[in-house]
């Protein structure tokens, strides 16, 4: 035990020199955060769009007003021709074409089905699903107007009523900051740690350390404590900016929050140190650390819904720390939930934790060769 | 003091041998180390005295071979009694010298009130004292040297192992390098000292001379002048030309530094006559010639280069 201490207090005491480190440590959440929270907008407004109206009529300028009012589209040209609508669309000046019929309004008094067509450039997969989405409800709500119209006193058969829980206005930040605060803490503990045994490796420090009594767990211990204080110095920036500036609500109970990153932070801790065992230099190390982050912060669900990837992506996510970190710290943040929900995703990171400072006590031998 | 009545066995090293992919590093190594000596391991670089000190302090795993220290295999030789410098600095630059030592010391779980007496009694011996609040890293080759040592002397080690600890550090700091280790011998240290350099050797006690993993002697320094079957003669004379004695019948081998030379002869009674009629012959200088006693570089050539082998000698 207090052989645990020496070596914290030595790993303290170097890391207070290291400024460059410290100041990263510190703005590193800082700055992704603002950059992530403020550019990550998965919700698309204000598409370019280029109109060719050949029927200039009452009944077209509403509809197309539909679209403007939606406040997705953006009517910014107009166009005489089909080959028009082609090359605003080719030169990416627009992203979408609404295209209206010459006989629309003809067709809408004579109660027949008047097409009107919506060119898609699907190139950008999200500004296409949205405004795909968006064009077909608004198409649908018209439709149901203009019936009404025609014969009032009825009403719709089914009424929908959706309620959004937890992020009514679908914020996207709200969903985005508690994520970016896990992978910007995941990144640093795996990456700081990664170095940490490589470097003693490197300056020839471990030989000296080698031959004293110090136990293989002792240096482990050591060597990840005062990292789990950092971690939790840059959650709670983390979490100061995420509700200053981004107003993210913090629902469920903070403590219970501060209780469970324990576990996350352990177990990135103990991947770092795994790989700064499995590594010779310090330039393996850190190019292990990167092998390792880029997928687990793709496969997580940070950005993309693990609902959808393939089946054996998705378990392979099951995995990944920082999978099981998104579900406890959405749940308390977001949900409000507390431990009696999230007992899974906690034994999970346990169990990681555990296996992997398993791996790099056992595996870090005593020897040089 | 060392006596050699009474010694008693310290290291002993059996047939050791170590092996890093192709290169044999250690070939068969055996030698013992008494205890209370100053035991000197030389050879130039690369001849495996790293290796064989690593492998002693259980750095690495021996192929073949033992190691015991104290009578029981060194993995099972108490940490607290051993203390071992790395060729290599190996404290922390970005500490202090006060916080490297503390570290280090408080890992073999000495208390606070020990390390603080035990620190000031060592940086005064290594003569740090004054510097304790400097980092490691601004400290001269030299003194980082006596820092380390500091360190390594913490626990009071019976056995102090020390890989090259004078290498590239200036001659002052040295002779003072030095001074702190026959100190320490004298308060019953064993110390196990390895260098490049011929003329520490002759300040060790015994010295095993290495060379490609091989041991080629181990003996008191002057035992191994000993084995030096030749005669080494200094030569002054007025001449440029190197080669001057390449043809002289009694030279074995000749090196020339600005007008003065250094010669490898056969044993012979009239050594100086045959050598000044050489030179009469040659239309060479007048000699100036003196007996000089072999030296540890002397008998380490003697012992590495085959064509100067005992058989040269022998036959003549």
């Amino acid at each position: 035990m207090s052989r645990i201490i020496s070596v914290i207090k030595k790993e303290y005491l170097q890391l207070r020199r290291d400024r460059l480190t410290l100041i990263l440590i510190f703005m590193l959440p800082l700055v992704q955060l603002l950059l992530f929270g403020y550019a990550i907008q998965t919700e698309v407004k204000h598409i370019p769009t280029v109109v060719f109206d050949q029927s200039l009529s009452s009944e077209s300028r509403d509809i197309l007003s539909s679209f403007s009012a939606s406040g997705y589209f953006d009517v910014m040209y107009s166009a005489n021709s089909y080959q028009q609508v082609t090359r605003y669309i080719d030169k990416g000046r627009a992203q979408v074409g609404i295209i209206i019929p010459p006989d629309f309004s003809r067709k809408l008094a004579q109660n027949e089905s008047a097409p009107l067509q919506v060119i898609v450039d699907a190139s950008d997969n999200m500004v296409a699903n949205q405004a795909i989405a968006i064009a077909n409800s608004i198409g649908l709500i018209k439709s149901q107007q203009i019936l009404l119209q025609k014969q009032p006193g009825t009403s719709l058969p089914l009424d929908v009523r959706v309620r959004p829980w937890y992020n009514p206005d679908g914020i996207t930040a709200y969903y985005m900051v508690p994520a970016i605060l896990g992978v910007i803490v995941t990144m640093t503990m795996v990456i700081i740690t990664a170095m940490a045994i490589v470097r003693e490796r490197e300056r020839g420090t471990l030989e000296q350390l080698i031959v004293t009594p110090l136990k293989n767990y002792e240096l482990m211990l050591g060597k990840i404590i005062p990292y789990i204080v950092l971690g939790y110095l840059q959650i709670s920036v983390a979490l100061l900016v995420g509700s200053l500036v981004f107003k993210v609500p913090i629902r469920g109970n903070i403590l219970e929050l501060y209780l469970l990153t324990l576990f996350f932070i352990t177990a990135s801790l103990g991947l770092g140190l795994t790989i700064s065992n499995i590594a010779k230099t310090q330039m393996q190390a850190m190019q292990m650390a990167f092998f390792v982050m880029l997928p687990s912060i793709l496969l997580s669900g940070f950005m993309f819904p693990r609902q959808a990837m393939p089946d054996v992506i998705y378990y392979i996510s099951y995995i990944v720390p920082l999978t099981y970190y998104l579900d406890i710290i959405r749940g308390i943040v977001l949900k409000g939930i507390g431990f009696s929900y999230l007992v899974g995703q906690v034994s999970a990171l346990l169990i990681f934790s555990l296996l992997m400072l398993g791996i790099s006590t056992t595996k870090f031998k005593k020897k040089l060769d | 003091m060392y006596f050699s009545t009474g010694v008693m066995l310290m290291i002993n090293f059996a047939e050791v041998s170590k092996n890093f992919g192709p290169l044999i590093a250690v070939d068969a190594f055996s030698c013992r180390v008494d205890k209370g000596e100053i035991f000197g391991l030389v050879g130039p670089d690369g001849a495996g005295k790293t290796t064989i000190l690593r492998l002693l302090v259980n750095l690495l795993d021996p192929d073949t071979g033992t190691i015991t220290i104290d009578d029981v295999p060194t993995h099972r030789f108490p940490r607290s009694k051993l203390g071992y410098m790395p060729q290599k600095f190996s404290l922390y630059g970005d500490l202090t010298i006060s916080e490297n030592i503390n570290f280090f010391a408080s890992l073999y779980r000495l208390d606070k009130l020990t390390i603080q007496q035990r620190s000031q009694e060592m940086l005064s011996l290594t003569g740090l004292s004054g510097f304790e609040n400097r980092l490691a890293d601004n400290l001269s080759g030299g003194m980082k040297q006596k820092l380390a040592l500091s360190s390594a002397l913490m626990t009071r080690p019976e056995l102090m192992i020390l890989d090259e600890p004078t290498y590239g550090v200036d001659p002052e700091s040295r002779k003072e390098f030095w001074q702190i280790l026959y100190r320490l011998n004298q308060e019953g240290i064993t110390i196990v000292i390895s260098t490049p350099y011929m003329d520490e050797a002759e300040l060790c006690h015994r010295v095993a001379l290495v060379n490609t993993g091989q041991l080629l002697q181990c003996d008191t320094p002057s035992a191994l002048k000993q084995i030096f079957a030749g005669q080494v003669v200094e030569v002054g004379a007025n001449t440029s030309d190197p080669y001057f004695f390449d043809d002289c019948r009694q030279v074995i081998d000749s090196s020339y530094y600005y007008l003065r030379f250094h010669l490898w002869t056969e044993r012979h009674p009239e050594l100086f006559q045959l050598l000044k009629e050489y030179a009469f012959n040659k239309d060479g200088p007048d000699l100036e010639i003196k007996y000089i006693s072999p030296s540890m570089e002397d008998v380490f050539a003697f012992l590495v280069e085959p064509r100067l082998g005992p058989d040269r000698f022998n036959a003549q």
